[in-house]
C-alpha cells in the first residue's frame, strides 16, 4: 500500500469534535454484551480526563435495530430520536455522543433527511408533542463515542502505563481495525477519515504504539445484517461474512482486532468460536483465536485497568495470549469471580478453541 | 402502470436513495448479501426504475427483497449516489403495508421479528434485552454466554452494569413514564398498527398452513431453504 497516499485521503475527511460537555446515550447491544466497555468509557472520560459526560436514566433505545429489521416505520424511529434530542436539550446540552454505531448512522440519516425535507422534521416535531408533550432541539455536534476516544487519544497515551507493543520482542502489536458499517459508509463526511479509509481507530492504534494491518477484506461487513442474525435460519449469512474476513486477515497474523461498533466484536468473537468448534480451524497462534476487543477495552488496557474489570472474561476467544504479549499482570484465578470475590463458577471448556 | 412506483416514491428513503441508476452493478459487486444469497441489487433497482407494476408486485411478494443485511456498503460505492439499501427498505415497508410480505419464506420472518423486537422496546425500552437472549436459541453465543445467562445479575454487578436497577447505568430499568412515552410514539406513528397487522397476517398464514401460531413462529425461526443460497 502507498501509505502516504492513504494519509492524504484521510486528511480530507476530518470532523469537528468538541472537547467537552456531552449528553451520553447508551447502546442496546453494548449494554447487553459489553457493559464494562461503557463503564470504561465513562471512567476514562469523567475520572481520568475530567470531562463532563452526562447521562439520564430516562433515555431509551433509538429503535435502530428494530428499524433496520424493518419492524417499525421510519416516522416511529425518527420520533424516538427526537425524544432523545428533547432530553438532551432539557438538560442543557448541545453535544450528543452515542455509544452505538447503528444509532450514530441513524442519527446522521435522520438529521440529513430533515435538512433536505423540512416538512418531515415539522411532522416529527408534531408527533413528539402529541405523543410526549416534548419539544426538541437538534444537537449542535453529533459524535460517536469512538470519535471522543480518538479526540482524547493523545491524552490517554500521556496517562498510559503500557503501549500496544509486544514486551518480549519490542515489536508493535499487529492490529486489525474493524469499523462498523453505519459509522461512515452512508455519510462519509460524518466519520473521522471518511468511509474508505476511516481514521478513527487507526488514530488510536498509532497513538498507543501499535501497527495497523491492511488486508483485502478490511472494509467488509462483520455480517450482523440485523434480520440475518436474529432469525436462526438466516445465521449462515452472518457466519459466512465473518469467515470471509478471517480468511482474508489470517496471512497477516494479527495480534488483536479493535472495533467501534457494539455488534462487531460480538460477531467477530463468537463466529471464531463456531468456526473452531465446527471445523477445527483457529486463526490465532497454537489453537487460540484472535481477540476482538472494543476500543474502550483497548484504551483500558493501555491505561493499566484490570482486564477483568474491563470485562475481557466475557469474550469467548481467550485474551490471555494478548495480555501476555502486552505484559499485563493479571490473576487467572480471578477471571470469573463476581464482585467481592464471589464464586460464580466458570464457563464450560470449548472442545477446540483455547 | 406506475401505481407501486408512485407508492414507493412517497417514502423518503426512496426519494433519497434513487437517482438515475446506470446499471453498472457496483452495488452488487460490493454487496455481502449478493455473495451469499441469489441476490442482485442492480436488478432490483432496475425493476423499480422500470415502474412496471407486475414486476414490482412480484418483487414485493418475493424472498428477494429480504436478503439484504442493510449494511449500506452499496451507498459508499455507487457512482450515481444511489442507495440500494434504502430502496430495499422502502420496498420492504410497502410489502408489509400491502400484506405481501407473508407470501415468502423470508418475508414471513417479519412475524417473529416484529413481535420480539417491538416487545423488547415497549416492555423494557431496549431493542435487545439480555434476559430475553437465551443460550438455547443462540448456541453460537458460546460457553461464556451459557455461563453468563445463569448469572446475569452477578456478572452485571461485577462489570459495573445496573441490570434492572434504578438510576442511570447499563441495562437499567427504564422508568414506566418513559416506556409510556414510547408506547405513545408507537401509537401515533403507525408502529402499533403495524405490529397488529403483521400479527394478524401471520396468524392467517399459520391457519392456512394448518399450524398453531406457536408452530408457525418456530417454523419461521428455523426455515432456511437451500434455494436461497448463491452456490
Amino acid at each position: 500500500m502507498i501509505y502516504e497516499g492513504k494519509q492524504k485521503i484521510w486528511s480530507e475527511y476530518q470532523k469537528e469534535i468538541p472537547d467537552d460537555h456531552y449528553f451520553y446515550v447508551r447502546s442496546c447491544i453494548r449494554q447487553s454484551f459489553f457493559p464494562a466497555s461503557e463503564a470504561t468509557f465513562l471512567r476514562i472520560t469523567r475520572e481520568a480526563l475530567g470531562k463532563d459526560v452526562f447521562e439520564t436514566e430516562h433515555h431509551t433505545t433509538c429503535g435502530g435495530i428494530a428499524y433496520h429489521s424493518d419492524t417499525i416505520p421510519q416516522e416511529t424511529v425518527m420520533t424516538i430520536i427526537a425524544r432523545q434530542f428533547a432530553l438532551m436539550a432539557k438538560h442543557g446540552y448541545e453535544n450528543y455522543v452515542c455509544s452505538c454505531i447503528t444509532s450514530f448512522g441513524l442519527y446522521c440519516e435522520t438529521l440529513e433527511t430533515w435538512r433536505e425535507y423540512p416538512e418531515l422534521e415539522a411532522k416529527i416535531k408534531d408527533n413528539l408533542w402529541k405523543s410526549c408533550k416534548l419539544d426538541f432541539a437538534k444537537p449542535k455536534f453529533l459524535v460517536h463515542a469512538s470519535d471522543l476516544i480518538y479526540k482524547y487519544r493523545k491524552l490517554i497515551a500521556a496517562q498510559a502505563v503500557r503501549k500496544l507493543v509486544n514486551v518480549h520482542t519490542g515489536e508493535p502489536l499487529r492490529v486489525v481495525e474493524h469499523i462498523g458499517c453505519h459509522y461512515s459508509k452512508m455519510f462519509p463526511s460524518k466519520g473521522v477519515g471518511g468511509a474508505e479509509y476511516p481514521y478513527v481507530l487507526v488514530g488510536m492504534i498509532e497513538a498507543w504504539g501499535g501497527e495497523i494491518v491492511d488486508y483485502p477484506e478490511r472494509r467488509h461487513c462483520c455480517g450482523f445484517g440485523f434480520r440475518q442474525y436474529f432469525i436462526k435460519g438466516n445465521r449462515g449469512y452472518s457466519l459466512s461474512n465473518t469467515h470471509k474476513k478471517f480468511e482474508s486477515m489470517e496471512p497477516f497474523k494479527p495480534d488483536l482486532i479493535i472495533t467501534n461498533c457494539p455488534g462487531c466484536p460480538y460477531f467477530l468473537d463468537r463466529w471464531q468460536y463456531v468456526i473452531a468448534e465446527s471445523t477445527g480451524k483457529t486463526y490465532g497462534q497454537d489453537g487460540h483465536g484472535i481477540p476482538a476487543l472494543t476500543y474502550e477495552e483497548v484504551a483500558g488496557l493501555v491505561m493499566g485497568y484490570d482486564p477483568w474489570d474491563l470485562g475481557l472474561q466475557t469474550h469467548q476467544v481467550g485474551v490471555e495470549p494478548l495480555l501476555d504479549k502486552m505484559g499485563v499482570e493479571y490473576d487467572p484465578a480471578a477471571k470469573y469471580l463476581g464482585k467481592g470475590g464471589k464464586d460464580l463458577g466458570a464457563p464450560a471448556p470449548c472442545s477446540c478453541l483455547k | 402502470m406506475g401505481k407501486y412506483y408512485d407508492m414507493l416514491m412517497r417514502d423518503y428513503r426512496l426519494k433519497e436513495g434513487l437517482n438515475a441508476c446506470i446499471n453498472c452493478g457496483t452495488c452488487t459487486a460490493i454487496c455481502p448479501a449478493a455473495e451469499f444469497y441469489r441476490y442482485d441489487p442492480r436488478k432490483i433497482v432496475d425493476i423499480v426504475q422500470s415502474k412496471d407494476d407486475a414486476e414490482i408486485e412480484a418483487l414485493l411478494k418475493s424472498d428477494t427483497i429480504w436478503y439484504c443485511g442493510e449494511c449500506m456498503s452499496c451507498v459508499t460505492r455507487c457512482p450515481r449516489k444511489n442507495a440500494a439499501g434504502l430502496i430495499i427498505m422502502a420496498l420492504r415497508n410497502l410489502s408489509i403495508e400491502l400484506g405481501f410480505f407473508i407470501e415468502s419464506e423470508k418475508g414471513r420472518q417479519q412475524y417473529l421479528l416484529t413481535k420480539d423486537l417491538c416487545s423488547n422496546i415497549l416492555d423494557y425500552g431496549y431493542c435487545v434485552y439480555p434476559r430475553r437472549f437465551d443460550y438455547e436459541g443462540h448456541p453460537e453465543a458460546g460457553k461464556v454466554w451459557e455461563w453468563e445467562e445463569k448469572r446475569l445479575d452477578d456478572v452485571f454487578e461485577r462489570l459495573g452494569g445496573n441490570l434492572d436497577g434504578s438510576g442511570p447505568g447499563a441495562m437499567r430499568r427504564i422508568p414506566q413514564e418513559d416506556l409510556d412515552q414510547l408506547k405513545g410514539i408507537f401509537d401515533i406513528t403507525g408502529a402499533t398498527a403495524r405490529m397488529e397487522a403483521v400479527r394478524k397476517a401471520g396468524e392467517r398464514k399459520a391457519a392456512e398452513l394448518g399450524m398453531t401460531p406457536e408452530e408457525f413462529a418456530k417454523t419461521v425461526y428455523l426455515a432456511s431453504s437451500p434455494r436461497h443460497l448463491n452456490h
